[in-house]
């Protein structure tokens, strides 16, 4: 049964009361909340996700609540508690949605030790997956969004997970955040999509989330091979160019961008080896959406693995 | 009368955890993160041999959580090693306490303990040069303000925390086990004397295992911060569990709490182990504790209240409406406890309308 199935009342009731279980990926997160603004981001944005079929266990337990006192009336705010603890300073009511989105994405990067995690979009097309590693600013989400609509596969917008038992990229299909000018160039880029409220004034200025394709959503368990490692910069009148990058270097800016390479030792280092080691490597840049689609939907298969 | 947290019955018979349902598994995992058990759960499943018996969504928490302790165990190793060539030249004798000794001298409680600072214990008269060797090798104090510096050097049983420049890591450095203002006063000179190399390094040392079990005690039931009581409990328990299978080692706890004066809190640290965790203790060895460190009825029964509430994990699976309650008066006792009634007065009214904001 998919979230679509409750009506908005039947959502809220289960947000407010025993909490909503929802499946991201290999992850269940419950969740509690009487926050409006949080219930209709999740009603519209996690429409196609499946309720967690076992209720019994969830792997996060959150809540988003408003703090006691005046503050509830005066400038009112809105708190992440993970199981009950306050992780992050409160954030002004409105943001409870994208605070729920950053909030979800902690839970994952700091627990989920049993993969390598690696800040960067991932999407996947004929079984391999292109992971986008990419500082903040560097148009990772902007490509993402665009390619998740043009026929790649969603794996994730953030967060490339790679199992350390198997080398497989998990998908994690959740949806894209955009933020500032990105909002305005998807949404004519991909009138169809759906987009949740703007959010302005947050710690990255406006943001908005666009909806992950359902049948990414559908085929959140379908794991893939590494293909490519990407590492994409928006940049003002360029074409479309990709660069190799050796291998060596590409192993050192993937580690820059993992969460828990120096934390996993050995294992880190051998997973990290075992994707750069099994995927193409560029820099590329762009400046024009539909030319950087095209250049990845030419890109060549990895040599099959022996 | 209702069952105790899910927690406390896998502590005290792990074998039960092979017949937890999934929910069970859903609130133990709760209550032993928050407690900072989970890696110790992991330590437990898999001594037990119970990694088959339990559901696989537990099994990957637990693997989380191990791989996390693993990382703490080479991190300490290497930061006990920095420490030790930072003090080499200086010839101070360095005796780790706590976490660090556990994981050094290889103890049953180290596995999966994760903690955030090293201490250790040096003689008073050596403080300035190991403060200085720290210094000249990376490590800063952290309490600038005038007031803890003086509080700190003057009143307390150790130097302001030092942390290192480039890792951050933490290292306190104690010259005692209690503060100087305290009622009572474990003489430090005992403890270095009766302290035992650690195998394989020539200029470490721990605490020999009496004193270990008492520094553990004084600790937990003199400090107000109980947010790693439960975890504290269980080093407690572990303690006693390895020490205690040579059977003259319980005489000789005894013995340590007379001379080191810690009788009260060697009593509750028997008391509760073997109520919250069923450790098991000499019948003797609980009825000579009871004789020399039993509070009178009233006040037990108000210390029973207070600690068998306030040492569960803070999770909403274990508190019930007194939890809180209990745990800001026990604050308020370790406060007591630290230094007389006069002086604890100035400290607060400092701490209230002077000093500036934390630093950090």
């Amino acid at each position: 049964m998919n979230i679509s199935a409750l009506s908005p009342a039947q959502l809220q009731q289960r947000l407010r009361e025993r909490g909503l279980c929802i499946r991201t990926g290999p992850f269940v997160t419950r969740v509690h909340t009487s926050l409006a603004a949080a219930a209709e981001g999740i009603g519209l944005l996690y429409a196609d996700y499946p309720l967690a079929e076992e209720e019994d266990f969830a792997d996060f337990h959150i809540r988003l609540a408003l703090p006691n006192g005046l503050r509830r009336w005066l400038k009112p705010q809105v708190l992440f508690l993970f199981d009950g603890t306050r992780t992050f300073k409160p954030l002004p009511a409105d943001q409870a949605f994208p605070m729920f989105e950053w909030g979800l994405n902690w839970c994952v990067s700091s627990h989920a030790q049993s993969y390598l995690i690696i800040h960067a979009a991932v999407l996947e097309k004929h079984g391999h997956a292109v992971i986008l590693p990419a500082p903040p600013g560097s148009g990772k989400s902007t490509l993402c969004a665009a390619l998740a609509q043009r026929g790649w596969r969603l794996l994730s917008d953030e967060l490339a997970l790679i199992r350390i038992a198997d080398g497989c990229v998990v998908p994690l299909p959740r949806p894209v955040s955009l933020k500032n000018a990105s909002i305005d160039i998807m949404r004519q880029y991909t009138p169809d999509a759906v987009f949740s409220r703007q959010v302005r004034d947050t710690m990255k200025g406006t943001v908005a989330h666009m909806k992950a394709p359902a049948d990414s959503v559908a085929r959140a368990s379908e794991c893939a091979r590494p293909g490519w490692v990407i590492f994409p910069r928006y940049e003002a009148g360029a074409d479309a160019r990709l660069t190799v990058v050796p291998k060596a270097r590409a192993f050192m800016r993937a580690a820059d961008n993992a969460f828990n390479y120096s934390l996993l030792g050995q294992q880190g280092f051998a997973s990290l080896a075992g994707l750069i080691g099994a995927s193409s490597c560029y820099d590329f840049t762009y400046s024009k959406l539909d030319e950087a689609i095209d250049t990845f939907n030419q890109l060549a298969l990895p040599a099959l693995l022996p | 009368m209702t069952a105790p947290p899910l927690l406390l019955q896998a502590l005290r018979q792990p074998d039960r955890l092979a017949s937890f349902g999934l929910a069970d598994w859903d609130m133990l995992i709760r209550q032993a993160r928050k407690a900072n058990l989970l890696a110790s759960l992991h330590a437990i499943v898999n001594e037990h041999g119970l990694f088959a018996a339990i559901p696989a969504q537990a099994r990957e928490h637990l693997g989380w959580a191990h791989a996390l302790a693993e990382r703490h165990v080479l991190a300490v190793r290497h930061e006990v090693s920095l420490i030790g060539q930072a003090l080499a030249a200086s010839g101070v004798p360095i005796i780790l306490l706590k976490g660090a000794a556990y994981v050094m001298a290889q103890l049953p409680g180290a596995r999966g303990r994760l903690f955030s600072d090293i201490d250790i214990l040096v003689p008073k008269e050596k403080l300035d040069q190991v403060e200085a060797a720290l210094m000249l090798h990376g490590w800063a104090a952290t309490h600038h303000d005038a007031y803890d510096q003086r509080y700190y050097r003057t009143w307390m049983h150790e130097l302001p925390p030092m942390r290192h420049i480039r890792r951050m890591t933490v290292i306190d450095v104690h010259h005692a086990i209690v503060p100087e203002t305290a009622p009572v006063h474990p003489d430090p000179a005992k403890l270095r004397a009766a302290a035992c190399p650690v195998a394989g390094h020539t200029a470490l040392l721990t605490l020999a295992p009496a004193d270990m079990v008492l520094h553990s005690a004084v600790h937990l039931f003199h400090d107000g911060e109980l947010e790693n009581g439960l975890r504290d409990l269980v080093d407690l328990d572990n303690l006693l569990r390895h020490f205690g299978r040579q059977p003259a080692f319980w005489p000789l706890l005894i013995e340590r709490a007379v001379a080191l004066e810690l009788t009260r809190p060697l009593f509750y640290a028997l008391r509760y182990t073997a109520r919250m965790l069923h450790t098991s203790i000499p019948p003797d060895t609980l009825a000579q504790a009871a004789q020399l460190g039993r509070p009178g009825n009233a006040l037990l029964a108000m210390m029973d209240a207070l600690f068998l509430r306030a040492l569960l994990p803070d999770h909403a699976g274990c508190t019930d409406s007194l939890s809180g309650i209990a745990r800001t008066l026990l604050y308020i006792r370790a406060n007591w406890l630290r230094m007389p009634p006069l002086l604890l007065a100035q400290h607060l009214f400092h701490k209230a309308f002077i000093s500036s904001k934390p630093e950090d």
